[in-house]
């Protein structure tokens, strides 16, 4: 059996440029995954909802706004809340302007990799591929 | 949750399906997944499901891209809200026919309840499938009507002219359109306007909306007479204008069913249309499957390129020799 890759492309609070996260969007598409996308404004309780209920692989969050710091951890909480666990099956991934010493900060608060701004399509799509938490095949 | 992920490498347990009728979306999530994969457990999963049915009401929701399809279901959400029905949305998109990836983008006009128990909704890429539904819409429903939604609405994908498969699935069918998308000949073509038990015109504030209208009338003019004529509903899904009449239109058009009977007529006409999809798939692949193994399907690709036969021929010798082997269980 061979299931097909699914994630969540999200944008967390008020945020309102989403060029990048449809970018992203596309190179999941074209490297065959399937990609639901939240849409602008959303919280970390409608992002984590989103999750569970679409059964995804993925939530790769995109964020200009500089509040990351508040945000993303907010959906890894919601997340483990939503999914009943404590170790998410699911690779969180976060692009954007977030400044390198954020970085740190963030992947204690659970997300798995951050994406700075000229990171290529390719390496995303790749890193994603070889980090799922759930198997493929 | 830590454990399913185990199952899902080797059997899926009961407690999934327990999950799903105990109310957790989690499972239901998780299940739906097992079923879109063609996992060799889906069959037995499907087959408890089926019989865990409670009969929600199916809505059927078409139309071309863009005339604002999944703004009515998000706002039909709300309006089934507002009556205290529990809803399960199944949104279609595209599959791309080269890349087999999909986005997804229904839920981006979802704008309110979103983190509402009583919705659920699941985004399906059609993976190849043609008819503007998904291959397992019919399984999802399955699933979702076991898990106890009042009502399930299935968005088709940005529908052209015949892609009407929903017609299987829909108790009622509501065909969005929007204004000045074709003149007076469009209305009277056969397809997708002829699927419609209720015309949501949406956009109803664009010029020319008066005169679609009249045109979806004239056309529903000309139709046979029966005991139920089309309403046409005029809205601005953005605003919510007209989302009350349109789900009146639908809960009557369910009463209409129901009284006149008709209801059972449909759902026999559909478990039809659903068992003889079901052959095809389970056939092909057998037929497939098995002819491959004895080398008869590579026989009959060199027949047919060095011209000795012709498709026809080739497929009804295949049937004729395959069919009788032993069944197989999993799609």
């Amino acid at each position: 059996m061979s299931r097909r890759i699914r994630i969540l492309v999200g944008k967390p609070g008020l945020d309102g440029h989403d060029r990048g996260a449809k970018v992203i969007a596309r190179a999941y598409r074209d490297a065959g995954m399937e990609v639901i996308y939240s849409g602008l404004h959303r919280t970390p309780e409608e992002l984590a909802r989103m999750a569970v209920d679409e059964d995804v692989d993925v939530v790769a969050l995109s964020i200009l706004s500089g509040a990351h710091g508040t945000l993303l951890p907010k959906v890894v909480q919601c997340l483990s809340t939503e999914k009943g666990q404590s170790s998410l099956d699911v690779l969180v991934l976060a692009g954007g302007i977030i400044p390198e010493e954020d970085i740190a900060g963030l992947k204690a608060g659970g997300v798995d990799e951050v994406f700075g701004p000229g990171t290529s399509t390719q390496e995303i799509v790749e890193f994603t591929k070889s980090h799922l938490k759930r198997k493929v095949a | 949750m830590r454990d399913l992920n185990r199952n899902f490498q080797t059997e899926i347990s009961d407690e999934l399906l327990e999950g799903v009728f105990r109310g957790s979306r989690a499972h239901l999530a998780r299940a739906i997944s097992l079923v879109e994969d063609g996992a060799g457990q889906a069959v037995r999963l499907l087959s408890r499901a089926y019989k865990r049915r409670r009969k929600a009401a199916i809505l059927g929701i078409t139309g071309s891209p863009g005339v604002g399809k999944s703004t009515v279901a998000s706002g039909l959400v709300k309006e089934f809200r507002s009556l205290d029905h529990s809803v399960g949305v199944i949104a279609v998109d595209p599959t791309s026919p080269f890349t087999g990836g999909a986005i997804l983008g229904d839920r981006v006009r979802l704008r309110t309840n979103t983190t509402d128990d009583g919705v659920y909704w699941r985004s399906l890429a059609t993976r190849g499938h043609l008819g503007g539904v998904s291959r397992h819409t019919g399984d999802v429903i399955t699933l979702m009507d076991a898990y106890g939604f009042d009502d399930i609405v299935v968005e088709t994908v940005g529908a052209g002219q015949s892609e009407v498969d929903i017609m299987k699935y829909a108790e009622t069918v509501v065909v969005v359109l929007a204004p000045n998308l074709g003149d007076d000949v469009q209305a009277i073509k056969a397809g997708i306007l002829e699927i419609g038990d209720v015309f949501c015109l949406n956009k109803a504030d664009l010029p020319g909306a008066e005169g679609t209208r009249r045109d979806i009338e004239m056309m529903l003019n000309l139709k046979e007479e029966t005991g139920w004529r089309p309403p046409v509903i005029m809205t601005q899904a953005d605003t919510g204008q007209g989302l009350d009449d349109l789900v009146k239109a639908v809960m009557s058009h369910k009463e209409y069913l129901v009284s006149t009977g008709l209801l059972d007529k449909k759902a026999r006409e559909s478990h039809l249309a659903i068992l003889k999809e079901y052959l095809n798939l389970l056939t092909v692949e057998k037929v497939i499957r098995s002819a491959e193994t004895d080398g008869t399907l590579e026989r009959a690709l060199q027949d047919l390129s060095s011209g000795n036969s012709d498709p026809l021929t080739c497929a009804s010798e295949l049937l004729e020799r395959h069919l009788k082997e032993k069944p197989i269980v999993s799609f």
